[in-house]
């Protein structure tokens, strides 16, 4: 070789080792920004999974909460458990008399523990009359001083005589983190302390399964046909052409459609997964389609031709063969589609999901949000005790979308192992 | 020229060309794709149970002319085909005709094999089943281990009928294949470069197995090789540029033939 050549060699392999480290450089820089991503939310989430709790001895006295003696459940839903939190907060710190300190002491527990005194005598009226040693949510503040998230001084959220109050709580035992059950099992709520996902989760669920019971088969439809049956002409190239530009279109376009379509003119209800979910198929079909074209497309001409050789009819050719080769792709078109569509918001806050809603939606039919709306709607709070909420959100919508994909491709595996 | 194809394909008929009962018959058959004309008025007789080979350079037209025979030519969107092809007398392009159940009897072996994604079992199974051929279970095992005993293949893979086709050497995989086309019990089997992609031993094999068929089915065969054609047929067909040049008994063909065009593409002249 003359030495012409061996530095062109040289050369090459230096560019070659050049091009595979901005390939290792990209990939580090992503890796490093979602790492990024998950310390931040997971550091800021994690503590929502537990909430501080005061034990305080609670007199459920019957004067505040059943004056006329009637105990049927209306009336106890309504009676008033502020001034029997009040008097049990004053009693276990009997030396603070002056307005301010009073104020100051019923900052301690938020309106999470006289919503928890009150399901507790719902629950048991025998409580009525009765002295117990309660573990009452403390106030978001609170919590978030105690778990570290604020400090002393900083916004003045807890003033020092409140401090001073904890540390004798503290001091007998009487402060605690336990698992925040509630977040798991509620729905949304004015109080940092008492706000759930679960609304979130069954709401994303129904709007989801809308999503795919339409987009799904309506997608694979349109496929096979305009793959297998129509006639290549002018027009399937523009309805061609239009399918490609529909999954371009900025998805609040498709909520605007949405409202005007399904609200104004079907009358179908607002704030209903339904609707949420029928916006969020029209969005998903476009990206279906195309991967299912693709798909069909892949299958090999030899396959097509053996089944049409023995005597199978088209539909049989597609049924049989075709379709069943090309599922696994199919079903990475739709898992990328339902990804997308379980992290779409703006549509969604077109047609209503936004909505504060702090029942658990039973059907399609009922008002709910999804849980990226809720996210929006956390991160929209003032209050601290929703940062973590946000974030813990954030969490359950990331465990949501992974457990949705891993199902998808544990059931794409299964079916291409059928083969 | 070539004496010894001359004497293999005299070994592969030793009974002689007699007149048989024809099979299919077409006259003046016209292909066009689009603005092409490639299959230009080809009439020919295609005797009962017997080998018939087309030969001919790529382009031909022959493959096109074997596709018109099961009507595959239909699932190309621009192809347009006139003229008339009779099976056992009735016209296949008859608009009466189903072209299923016309596929059911002429069945097709491609060039590349193809069997399914499945099993072995599914394979065979696939036409029968499809067909309403087979009553019960035991009916299809019957029919699996007659068709692939007919493909040869049944000693092979008796085994591990529920493994996949795919798995199968090419050789299996095409008389697989050919098992599957037969499962259907079809009158006429068209081959189109059933061995192009078989190694020689393969090929030798599956050339073996055309030799066996022929006492049940028609055979109609496209092959490059024109040992292949002097080996496994009776009949041979020579095309070029779309013309039926000439159709005559294999031996006549590679001996004696009449056109100037067979005789330079058998000697090698061209193609």
């Amino acid at each position: 070789m003359t030495p012409e050549a061996i530095r062109r060699l040289k050369r090459r392999y230096a560019a070659e080792r050049r091009f595979k480290a901005y390939g290792i450089a990209a990939m580090t820089f992503a890796a490093a920004a979602l790492l990024l991503l998950l310390v931040t939310v997971v550091g800021n989430g994690y503590t929502a999974f537990w909430q501080t709790q005061l034990r305080i001895e609670v007199f459920f006295d019957p004067d505040a909460i059943a004056p006329a003696g009637t105990t049927d459940r209306r009336r106890l839903m309504g009676a008033d458990y502020r001034t029997v939190l009040l008097d049990a907060v004053s009693a276990r710190f009997p030396e603070v008399r002056d307005r301010d300190g009073l104020r100051q002491l019923e900052g301690l527990v938020g309106s999470g523990a006289e919503v928890q005194l009150r399901d507790m005598v719902v629950a048991d009226p025998g409580l009525i009359g009765q002295r117990r040693q309660v573990w009452l949510l403390a106030h978001s503040d609170i919590d978030m001083l105690i778990k570290g998230q604020t400090r002393l001084g900083d916004g003045a959220r807890v003033t020092e005589r409140q401090a001073g109050w904890l540390t004798a709580l503290a001091r007998g035992g009487d402060v605690d983190q336990f698992f925040n059950t509630r977040f798991f099992t509620g729905a949304d709520s004015r109080d940092p302390e008492l706000v759930g996902i679960l609304g979130g989760v069954v709401g994303t669920t129904f709007t989801l399964l809308i999503c795919l019971l339409l987009a799904f088969p309506l997608g694979v439809m349109a496929a096979v046909y305009l793959e297998e049956y129509a006639p290549k002409n002018r027009l399937t190239d523009i309805i061609e052409v239009n399918i490609n530009n529909l999954a371009a279109v900025p998805s609040i376009v498709f909520g605007l459609l949405g409202l005007s379509v399904f609200i104004n003119f079907f009358g179908m209800p607002r704030s209903a997964p339904l609707v949420g979910g029928s916006v969020l198929a029209l969005m998903s079909l476009p990206t279906i389609i195309i991967a299912a074209r693709a798909a069909l497309r892949a299958v090999p001409p030899s396959i097509r031709e053996g089944a049409l050789g023995v005597g199978a009819s088209k539909m049989q050719m597609i049924g049989h063969h075709v379709l069943p080769l090309a599922m696994p792709g199919i079903l990475t078109g739709t898992i990328i589609a339902m990804a997308h569509a379980l992290g779409e918001t703006a549509p969604l806050l077109m047609i209503g999901m936004v909505a504060f809603i702090t029942d658990i939606p039973t059907d399609p039919l009922s008002a709910s949000t999804v849980l990226p709306v809720q996210i929006f709607m956390w991160a929209d709070h003032p209050e601290r005790g929703f940062v973590e909420k946000t974030s813990a959100g954030i969490i359950v919508l990331l465990v949501f979308m992974l457990v949705m994909n891993a199902s998808a491709v544990w059931l794409r595996r299964k079916f291409e192992r059928r083969w | 020229m070539n004496t010894m194809v001359a004497n293999k394909a005299k070994a592969a008929q030793p009974q002689g060309a007699g007149p048989a009962a024809l099979k299919v018959v077409a006259r003046d058959v016209n292909v066009h794709y689009g603005q092409k004309h490639a299959l230009k008025g080809v009439s020919i007789d295609i005797p009962d149970r017997s080998v018939t080979a087309f030969i001919g350079p790529s382009g031909c037209g022959k493959s096109t002319f074997l596709r018109c025979i099961n009507r595959m030519n239909d699932t190309i969107a621009n192809a347009r085909v006139d003229g008339s092809i009779k099976l056992d007398g009735a016209d296949i392009y008859d608009p009466a005709v189903d072209v299923v159940q016309l596929r059911a009897r002429v069945g097709m072996v491609f060039q590349k094999p193809n069997p399914f994604p499945k099993s072995i079992y599914e394979n065979v199974v696939y036409g029968p089943r499809i067909h309403g051929l087979a009553e019960s279970r035991a009916d299809l095992d019957a029919i699996v281990e007659k068709s692939l005993r007919g493909a040869g293949l049944w000693d092979e893979v008796k085994d591990r009928l529920r493994e996949p086709g795919t798995g199968l050497s090419g050789g299996q995989q095409q008389r697989l294949c050919i098992a599957r086309t037969i499962a259907v019990e079809p009158e006429v089997i068209l081959m189109d470069e059933p061995c192009s992609a078989l190694d020689p031993i393969a090929t030798a094999v599956i050339e073996e197995l055309i030799e066996e068929l022929r006492k049940d089915f028609t055979i109609v065969i496209v092959t490059h090789n024109m040992q292949q054609a002097a080996r496994v047929s009776q009949r041979t067909a020579f095309f070029h540029l779309g013309l039926l040049v000439e159709v005559d008994d294999t031996e006549k063909i590679f001996t004696n033939p009449q056109d100037a065009r067979t005789q330079g593409y058998i000697t090698g002249r061209y193609g």
